[in-house]
């Protein structure tokens, strides 16, 4: 193998004769990366900080003013933004806890010898991998209260999902359900193949019941990686702007991320709407924060 | 264990594998309606009772293509006659093809946002995973100061809302006139997926066993020689298994697209939408531009099977 070896170098310095040193590859190799990160994401966040101290509007020419915190001010004052954040909690926890259910609930009755288990298993991952915006708009023709085919399959003749204002949040937390249910469904059942078998072999000696098994067993074993399904949905779901925005344009699901659109995109409220960008960011932060702490811990065992 | 299976546990177990088939049916079943409307007729997309047995047919794709408008007068038979097949369907739909004043086709927008879609997902790919390559190597194999910090800020760039990150960018990408380019959106998608594309090949690049590069170092490679003979091959599977990855969620892509483009390097997935404008859409068309954009996804997702628990937990839990 030695006589592969294609160098010229002076063969006294040990880092010429190796080539690059070690440290000038693990330069090579990060630097690049970083600062490319650093000039397409942490750059343009530093430069719309900037902006949300004043009152710019894109679709003018008229130069930006300084307000200090004002737009900050205003926001937080603003009832409309916070009924925005109020209807994002809320669509988080139903489509959230939706989720967690029919997922968990999938991967318990999965995680036994079935045929052609592993076909089934990849069928039912499919949702979560289309695109939302995509898929999200064809649900409007299952949606559809005439000829859709939700309605007729739940006999529920014209009822309105998605023009009834009351309805339209939970239509759209479905969908994200039917969506993203799978993704619950595959990190259980990672969770539940893991539980040692030998434990369950032990509680039928004892003569355990189910509900003991699963309540002292299953569940305890599962619960650090169901714990990273939710937060990570839960960051998503708060994240969430395709699906609500193409399935309807009711105020009762205006989330945080549509008002935000609207306020940079349609009203060009540019200043404001940094300063609202930053609200959401915080808060988005915090949750990849503790992800990543559970992440950590979990890969630790 | 054999002994113990009582007759209510075979009982159990049965009740469950017939449940699990019900829950894949309903979930299936919105896959299955987009797939079917895109072969029916359009007096069949929007029956009820729902149309489930018909014959199909191509004219959905034919019109996806094409550039159409209303018929005001039934052609003439020769008219009719000396068409081709896949303008008669058309003419079968009550429509005629629109064609420029050299007789042309005209195409209708799809095929070029499909195109769009195409060339951006790939670049992008190509370029995260390259980078993030390097850069996992990097952070497996070498001590970096503060290196749970610099991962943690590589991930969090991942975790932005879109809308948060395309404000600064689009009044960026205005004053340098990126705004509907390709390279913006390339860019975009690129340091969108590069942490993700870190964080998985981390994973992999710390399954390579060290031993190996340490072996070559020893016969005289270099280290970048090692990197390049030794540890890529090695990784190969894992460097497809993020390709992919990166490819699907920049093909999927919705917010930044609707934002940064509208025409020259709009991709398919706000362009498939905006479709659907007032009065009532051809829903097999729309079908047909959504089952040709969602085929290469749903493939790709049976090719990757395997890691697909590893893709969506940012290479933290493996089987």
């Amino acid at each position: 193998m030695a006589t592969t070896m294609i160098t010229t170098l002076d063969r006294s310095s040990r880092a010429a004769a190796r080539g690059l040193s070690d440290i000038s590859i693990r330069n090579l190799f990060i630097i690049p990366t970083v600062l490319f990160l650093i000039v397409f994401n942490i750059f343009p966040l530093i430069y719309s900080l900037g902006y949300s101290f004043t009152d710019f509007r894109a679709s003018t020419n008229a130069p930006a003013n300084f307000v200090g915190l004002q737009n900050y001010r205003d926001l937080l004052n603003d009832p409309y933004v916070w009924s925005n954040f109020a209807i994002t909690a809320k669509y988080v926890i139903i489509s959230v806890a939706g989720q967690l259910l029919v997922g968990f609930g999938v991967a318990m009755l999965l995680n036994r010898d079935i045929p052609l288990k592993g076909l089934l298993t990849t069928l039912l991952l499919l949702p979560m991998m289309l695109s939302m915006a995509v898929v999200g708009l064809f649900w409007k023709l299952l949606y559809d209260p005439s000829f859709g085919i939700i309605n007729y399959a739940l006999g529920l003749g014209t009822f309105e999902w998605l023009a009834d204002p009351k309805m339209a949040l939970y239509a759209v937390a479905l969908t994200d359900i039917w969506m993203w249910s799978p993704f619950v469904m595959l990190l259980s059942l990672a969770g539940l193949s893991a539980v040692p078998k030998h434990l369950y072999e032990a509680a039928a000696i004892d003569r355990a019941g189910p509900f003991y098994t699963f309540f002292r067993i299953t569940l305890p074993l599962v619960a650090p990686i169901l714990m990273i399904a939710v937060i990570f949905r839960t960051m998503e779901a708060f994240k969430t702007f395709d699906l609500a925005y193409i399935l309807t344009s009711q105020p009762t699901t205006e989330l945080i991320s549509i008002r935000l659109y609207k306020m940079a995109f349609q009203e060009w409220q540019t200043g404001r709407s940094c300063a609202l960008a930053y609200i959401v960011l915080i808060m988005v932060l915090a949750i990849t924060n503790i992800y990543v702490k559970y992440l950590n811990k979990v890969k630790e065992r | 264990m054999a002994a113990v299976r009582t007759s209510t546990e075979i009982g159990f177990n049965r009740a469950a594998v017939v449940a699990v088939l019900v829950v894949t049916i309903i979930f299936l079943a919105p896959i299955y309606w987009i797939a079917s409307t895109a072969f029916k007729p359009r007096n069949l997309a929007t029956t009820i009772p729902p149309t489930i047995v018909f014959q199909p047919e191509i004219s959905p794709f034919v019109k996806l293509f094409t550039k159409r408008s209303q018929l005001r007068t039934p052609p003439t038979p020769e008219e009719y006659a000396a068409a081709p097949w896949w303008e008669r369907v058309v003419f079968d739909g009550g429509e005629k093809i629109v064609r420029d004043g050299k007789g042309e086709v005209q195409w209708s927008g799809y095929p070029n946002r499909f195109m769009n879609s195409l060339i951006i997902a790939i670049t992008s790919t190509v370029l995260a995973v390259g980078m993030g390559t390097f850069t996992a190597y990097g952070f497996s194999r070498f001590k970096v100061k503060g290196e749970a910090d610099l991962l943690f800020f590589i991930l969090s760039t991942r975790m932005l809302p879109p809308v948060v990150v395309a404000i600064p960018m689009f009044l960026m990408y205005r004053a340098v006139g990126l705004n509907d380019s390709h390279i913006g959106l390339i860019i975009l998608y690129t340091a969108f997926n590069l942490s993700f594309s870190v964080w998985l090949m981390k994973g992999f690049m710390d399954e390579i066993p060290k031993e190996y590069e340490e072996a070559a170092l020893v016969d005289g490679y270099t280290r970048m020689e090692a990197f390049f003979k030794i540890v890529l091959p090695e990784a190969a599977t894992g460097i497809a298994a993020t390709a992919v990855f990166c490819f699907i969620t920049a093909w999927n892509e919705y917010a930044f697209a609707l934002i940064m483009t509208n025409r020259r390097a709009q991709t398919a997935p706000p362009f498939i939408p905006s479709q659907v404008g007032s009065g009532l859409p051809d829903w097999t068309v729309i079908a047909a531009g959504t089952f040709l954009f969602l085929l290469p996804v749903a493939i790709f997702t049976f090719l990757l099977r395997n890691h697909l628990l590893r893709g969506m937990s940012f290479g933290a839990i493996r089987k």
